[in-house]
């Protein structure tokens, strides 16, 4: 995009703004009788606030600029591509938003009678029959805040199968993969388990000896990612799954990658035990800046012990139809379930996003926005490998990608100086987002690009172009680069300040105290 | 025609970038799968997944608009329930903010110099919420309020290495599953303290005889679940300490307008609640988990979750916004990161942010007197029907109050909703509280009128008994 120039209004903090007296928002007066009737307001001196706490008073005017301002400093997918590998950026319709953010929705109690919000409760029972559907596993629960806590549901639920088993003395690890994102190895901490990582072959498998290796009497679980973050479908998973069934562990499925194989096949074929999917990434839920999510969990209907079965392990409220009345309800989590994550059902405007964006594509559209998005992702590496020469493949080279590409600037770094953070500097100058880089960890000077479906022809052809362009002034002056962003609302930052104890500011409050004299280094 | 949503749909398009590829259909490129595991279009396409078909938005507009005629949302009178999230009004402002696509379908700032906009939103999220609670450290949000309790109990255990915590036996049920959810693998045991029937307010001999060299962190909710104000929440304070124990205080941020806010109280950690601030009640999520913490470097580097912080551009000549201390996160310490949480509720914490920024010092403050003086007026005028205790509990309370009613708190709730108004929320079950106690909600979104009626129904259901 030539001649990108984003908004630089070097807008001051707001705590920095406003005259006394301003204000932004008229509460309702207070009705005299209310006041006469209660007398005058008085709280226990040792709790009372002496003084009023140190916001800023702005009018609605100055507030509405302020912030309307910052969005302009700001970028999402409705400005342009977001090809941030893993992040699955999908452009968020808008019939969905008005739905999500519908005033009927934001004023319901999540504790009012159950007869009143029969319509939402049929809405959330019908998701959780279409993830199931899509999916290939017996049960899903939309309850999870996150894809992260999706994770912790499950290995929750590892923990509890083994538990039940009265195997827990025993099944202390989980073993992930070196390509795995790093919510994998931190929910297998978090969950209270020992994480083992094994090593991804040449071919972008999993390493399948060194797995056997590592598996044993102690293995709980096993968290694959497929189409690994390489954007490679494992080609081992049936034999992965059987590996990890023959010592009695449960397989988990990260599904953050389920565009990749969406309408071509489904995990819960494959024999994985319980995954989570990202509502917020395959299902089209805006990404709001880094939240709110929906992670919702899946399982398999596997017996645990006895009569107890999977599915009565899994964290959250359940949503039960009741043929004989028509009439949906909400249970609470049973005896075996791991319980609650959070206090309520679950995210339920991103769940109601989710929703109509499934109901929109059916499983024909869905189909065609995985294989939309497969095809735009071989067609950017087929240009990248035909039109540049600096950025290479790594791991199964000649094989194709699934939702995801991850091409190495090593080459071009060895040759120039010029590395993936220079590159990604160099997409942002041209009005594109960049890709995650130095993501998977085992690709150096990693580029992971991920279009989704939503992206154009012309847009790849032209990020394409870019990364062209770029090789070629870092050739020829590889100190321009190390300049750049140029075109963006700051140039680049200082990350060692940003963190020093002396000078690390994490709010307003820090910087003003700090001035002052009366804060001393973070220790 | 191509899909709306999928721009390269269009067959030419398809075929032009399949040449590219070399390959002859889309069916190629999925060859590395397992033959047993393919689903051919035809069977996936016959999945009950949506209605057989792709709809066009008019379709899909009918059919949310038959969804939500099945909804019966109350707002004329709000229902009169909290419990962990409040009904109160959203400015419009804040939803015009939230609703820009900027914000709205940006992802986490990972690329800091085309994201400043978006860092400085939150950072003011994490200013204004440290001015109102009087703690140094605010990160960018959790889930809830519940998961926030969940991680700063988490906290604690990495912090001195113990295990019991101890919490008031009237806390929030739904917020202590959670916590018992998050601190189970890690051998963590809630323990209750006793809360005064008559007041309301922590047993301080109970918490004393409870305290020791095992406990971990002294848990206080402020107010309490019942709407009490905890008078003594500096002393609990200095008892937690004594014993070495982490004090962390669970906040509702309105009210911290009028009262002594957790870090003049010597609280290590706060969390709490941010729907009140201009969220909305949405069937209970999204939600925005505070999550605070005084000025203590041991502390920080155990903090869960993005912070964003003020630094500058490299040259040193302009403010910029940068996310920092990362090295506790999991996409650089992975199994040894503080917690696993990635996605938060950013768009949430700008929300607030926009909120807390309209309203401002003196708004808040009105605010915040404006619920304490309708809520007491509801009690004042409950407490005049024969029968009902209300307040239940004598200890001063603002927003949430408790009543004992001469029937069962259920029966109550129905014969009210019978009468168009959904109120309450039962406490039996909690504590010692009775099948026929209830928690009863009233904020600025309450007209008198609306009280006014609340208490004239309550007198029917009272004199139909």
């Amino acid at each position: 995009m030539e001649g990108y120039r984003q908004a630089v209004w070097r807008e001051p903090v707001i705590l920095e703004l406003g005259l006394e007296g301003r204000g932004g928002f008229k509460i309702p007066e207070l009705e005299r009788e209310i006041v006469d009737s209660v007398g005058e307001f008085k709280l226990p001196e040792s709790v009372s606030r002496r003084e009023p706490p140190g916001l800023p008073s702005l009018s609605e005017v100055e507030v509405v600029r302020h912030f309307t301002r910052l969005s302009q400093m700001s970028y999402g997918v409705d400005l342009g591509p977001v090809p941030l590998g893993s992040c699955t950026m999908k452009y968020n319709p808008k019939i969905a938003l008005k739905y999500a953010f519908d005033d009927r929705l934001s004023s319901l109690h999540p504790l009012q009678d159950q007869d009143t919000v029969q319509g939402l409760l049929e809405l959330l029972y019908r998701l959780e029959q279409w993830l199931k559907a899509i999916t290939g596993m017996d049960y899903c629960s939309v309850h999870p805040a996150a894809g992260a806590q999706g994770e912790l549901a499950g290995a929750l639920i590892i923990r509890k199968y083994h538990e039940l088993r009265g195997n827990l003395g025993v099944k202390r690890e989980i073993i992930v993969p070196d390509s795995a994102h790093g919510t994998n190895p931190a929910t297998g901490s978090m969950a209270g388990f020992k994480v083992v990582e094994v090593p991804t072959g040449e071919d972008g498998n999993i390493d399948i000896e060194a797995l056997k290796a590592a598996v044993g009497e102690e293995t709980a679980g096993f968290m694959i990612t497929n189409p690994s973050t390489l954007g490679l479908f494992e080609e081992r998973i049936l034999d992965v799954v059987e590996i990890i069934h023959g010592v009695d562990g449960l397989v988990y499925y990260d599904g953050a990658n389920l565009n990749g194989i969406m309408g071509r096949a489904r995990p819960g074929d494959a024999g994985v035990d319980i995954l989570h999917l990202n509502l917020h990434k395959t299902f089209s839920a805006p990404h709001g800046g880094g939240g709110p999510g929906a992670g919702p969990v899946c399982v398999k209907d596997r017996v645990v012990t006895g009569s107890v079965r999977l599915r009565d392990l899994v964290p959250g409220f359940r949503i039960v139809y009741e043929e004989s009345t028509g009439k949906y309800r909400l249970e609470g989590p049973g005896q075996h379930s791991v319980g609650l994550l959070r206090a309520w059902i679950g995210n339920v405007s991103q769940l109601v996003w989710a929703y109509v964006y499934i109901a929109v594509m059916g499983a024909k559209g869905l189909r065609e926005s995985g294989e939309i998005s497969v095809l735009n992702t071989n067609y950017f590496l087929a240009k990248v490998k035909r039109e540049t020469t600096m950025y290479t493949v790594p791991y199964g080279g000649d094989r194709f990608r699934k939702h995801e590409a991850v091409v190495s600037a090593e080459k071009l770094r060895d040759e120039t100086g010029v590395t993936a953070e220079d590159v990604a500097k160099g997409l942002l100058d041209s009005g594109f987002y960049a890709p995650t880089i130095y993501f998977p960890l085992i690709v150096k000077e990693a580029l992971m690009v991920e279009f989704t479906e939503s992206e154009t022809k012309e847009s790849i052809d032209a990020y394409v172009n870019r990364l062209k362009a770029i090789e070629e002034i870092a050739l020829k002056d590889p100190g321009e680069p190390k300049k750049w962003p140029l075109n963006t609302s700051v140039g680049r930052i200082d990350y060692v300040k940003a963190n020093h104890p002396k000078t690390v500011t994490p709010t307003w409050r820090v910087k003003v105290l700090r001035d002052k004299g009366l804060l001393g280094p973070l220790r | 025609m191509g899909h709306p949503w999928i721009p390269n749909s269009v067959e030419s398009v398809r075929r032009e970038m399949l040449e590219v590829i070399g390959v002859g259909s889309v069916d190629d490129l999925y060859s590395d799968i397992p033959e047993s595991l393919r689903l051919k279009p035809e069977e996936w396409d016959k999945l009950p997944i949506g209605f057989g078909r792709i709809l066009s938005e008019p379709e899909i507009a009918r059919h949310m608009e038959e969804l939500f005629s099945k909804i019966e949302s109350y707002r004329s009178p709000a229902p009169f329930m909290g419990g962990g999230v409040w009904p109160h009004h959203v400015p419009e402002a804040v939803k015009y903010v939230v609703s820009r696509g900027e914000f709205l379908t940006a992802y986490t700032p990972y690329q800091a110099e085309i994201s400043q906009g978006l860092m400085q939103a939150l950072f003011e999220y994490q200013s204004l919420v440290a001015e109102l609670l009087e703690m140094e450290v605010v990160n960018g949000s959790m889930y809830d309020w519940s998961s926030a309790l969940g991680e700063a109990l988490l906290m604690a255990i990495r912090v001195n290495g113990r295990r019991k915590f101890l919490v008031p036996e009237t806390m929030n049920p739904r917020h202590r599953r959670v916590a018992e959810t998050y601190t189970w693998p890690h051998d963590g045991r809630l323990v209750s303290v006793k809360v005064d029937r008559r007041t309301g307010l922590l047993d301080l001999n109970d918490l004393e005889s409870k305290v020791d060299g095992e406990t971990a962190a002294v848990y206080i909710e402020y107010p309490a679940y019942t709407g009490v104000i905890e008078e003594n929440a500096a002393l609990i304070g200095d008892i937690a300490h004594r014993k070495g124990a982490i004090y962390i205080m669970g906040v509702e941020p309105i009210s911290m307008a009028i009262l002594k806010p957790p870090g003049s109280l010597g609280a290590d950690i706060a969390v709490g609640e941010g729907q009140p601030l201009g969220l909305g009640l949405n069937y209970g999520g999204p939600c925005l988990g505070i999550l605070a913490v005084k000025w203590d470097g041991e502390l920080v580097k155990q903090m869960p979750g993005r912070i964003i912080g003020l630094t500058s551009t490299v040259d040193g000549v302009e403010r910029a916004f940068a996310m920092i201390l990362q090295t506790r996160e999991q996409h650089i310490r992975r199994a040894k990161a503080t917690s696993n949480i990635t996605t938060n509720e950013a768009l949430m914490a700008a929300a607030a942010a926009v909120y807390l920024s309209l309203l401002g010092r003196n708004g808040l403050v009105e605010l915040a007197k404006h619920i304490w003086y309708k809520s007491h007026y509801a009690a004042k005028r409950l407490s005049s029907i024969e029968g009902i205790e209300a307040p239940l509990l004598e200890g001063e309370f603002i927003m949430d109050f408790t009543l004992r009613l001469p029937l069962e708190a259920e029966r109550f709730r129905s014969f009210l909703k019978s009468r168009k108004i959904m109120a309450g929320i039962p406490l039996g079950g909690l504590a010692w509280f009775t099948s026929r106690d209830l928690l009863l909600t009233v904020t600025e979104v309450h007209s008198r009128n609306d009280i006014d009626r609340l208490v004239e129904v309550t007198g029917e259901a009272v004199r139909g008994v």
